[in-house]
């Protein structure tokens, strides 16, 4: 494809969507940015989508965009991500099945649905562990338990004052990682680079204040994040991945709307060109998947 | 650059050309969220409140 027509889909603008926007401009491509707080959606109507070799979801609000790609893709347009990648990143629990399903290295977890089968599992994996809601980012609302009188504490909070989001518990035994866990970039099924996100505390969200630095590329964790992208049906996707005290590499966590802005100079890997890139590649197997369609028919 | 007036505390926004529709951009007076709601010409609004589901 010489020239990409991308529908870009935002509501806040992050530093990210800057970028990307920047770099769209010096290659051959049409973007429009499109607010979607601004349209309404008629599933029956694909209209003026059907221009678009590519829809481009940089949604910041997982539940918006869900539900936005659910109606682009019910029209024929082609989104990156997919909506299966999205609807299975957004979801910790869905991450994890894909990836026990797949065999990819990751770390147990427990699922209870009720504060009392929540304490067995808890008392089960061992203290500490890590109760975290389902859906959510950023190393928001995440609770590391110490001992039983937490756990009590914490699911009784969430039982009577959470939403009912909060009425499934997700838990992980608490891994030793040292002090800092891997963010590998992963685009079109390539491992493109990874950085180390360091902090004191136990949270290693760069939201939450972590540092990054590069961090070399070696063939197990390659291997690992491929993996892991198979696992949740490729695209662009930044990959979680715990090193334990034993040396052992387990995928934690898959974003699938990424945020890179820390990630491109001490990596030296042009992120947002190489994300433009593998936007060709997708508009082009799109295109590809069309004509043979057309041509069976 | 252009400006805008802080819906919180009314202090002055300036912003650079390279501002988008839709960019939170902080007010050095009051440090509250301001959303970008036009660029031509600068207009800001209180930026919406962090929800759960925000995020990568």
């Amino acid at each position: 494809m010489t020239r990409l027509n991308l529908a870009f889909l935002h509501s806040r603008i992050r530093v990210e969507e800057k970028l990307l926007i920047e770099a769209l401009q010096t290659r051959q491509v049409t973007v429009k940015p499109i607010d979607i707080r601004d349209i309404v959606f008629d599933p029956q109507l694909a209209g003026n989508w059907k221009q678009f070799d590519l829809i481009l979801d940089r949604c910041i609000a997982h539940g918006q965009a869900l539900a936005v790609t659910a109606v682009l893709e019910c029209m024929g347009c082609t989104c990156v991500n997919r909506l299966a990648v999205t609807r299975l990143c957004g979801n910790k629990l869905e991450t994890s099945l894909a990836l026990i399903a797949h065999g990819v290295p990751t770390l147990p977890i427990r699922l209870a649905v009720s504060p009392e089968s929540a304490l067995l599992a808890i008392e089960e994996l061992g203290y500490p562990v890590v109760l975290k809601p389902v859906t959510g980012s950023w190393g928001r609302l995440l609770a590391k338990i110490n001992d039983r009188d937490a756990a009590e504490a914490v699911l009784e909070h969430k039982s009577v004052l959470g939403s009912v989001q909060h009425h499934t518990f997700y838990v992980q035994p608490f891994v030793r990682k040292r002090n800092f866990d891997i963010r590998v970039f992963v685009i079109g099924g390539e491992t493109i680079c990874a950085v180390k996100r360091t902090s004191d505390h136990w949270i290693t969200n760069t939201a939450r204040g972590a540092t990054t630095s590069n961090y070399p590329l070696s063939d197990a964790l390659t291997e690992l994040c491929n993996k892991a992208s198979a696992a949740v049906g490729g695209g662009v996707l930044a990959i979680d991945v715990f090193e334990t005290e034993g040396g052992e590499l387990l995928v934690n966590e898959i974003n699938s709307t990424m945020e890179f802005r820390n990630s491109i100079a001490v990596t030296g890997v042009n992120i947002p060109d190489r994300f433009i890139d593998y936007l060709f590649v997708a508009a082009d197997h799109a295109h590809s998947v069309a004509s043979s369609t057309e041509a069976i028919s | 650059m252009s400006t805008a007036n802080c819906i919180e505390c009314d202090a002055s926004v300036v912003l650079g050309d390279d501002v988008v529709i839709g960019e939170i951009v902080s007010c050095v007076e009051c440090g509250i969220d301001l959303e970008v709601t036009s660029v031509d010409p600068l207009a800001v609004e209180l930026a919406p409140e962090v929800e759960e589901d925000w995020g990568e």
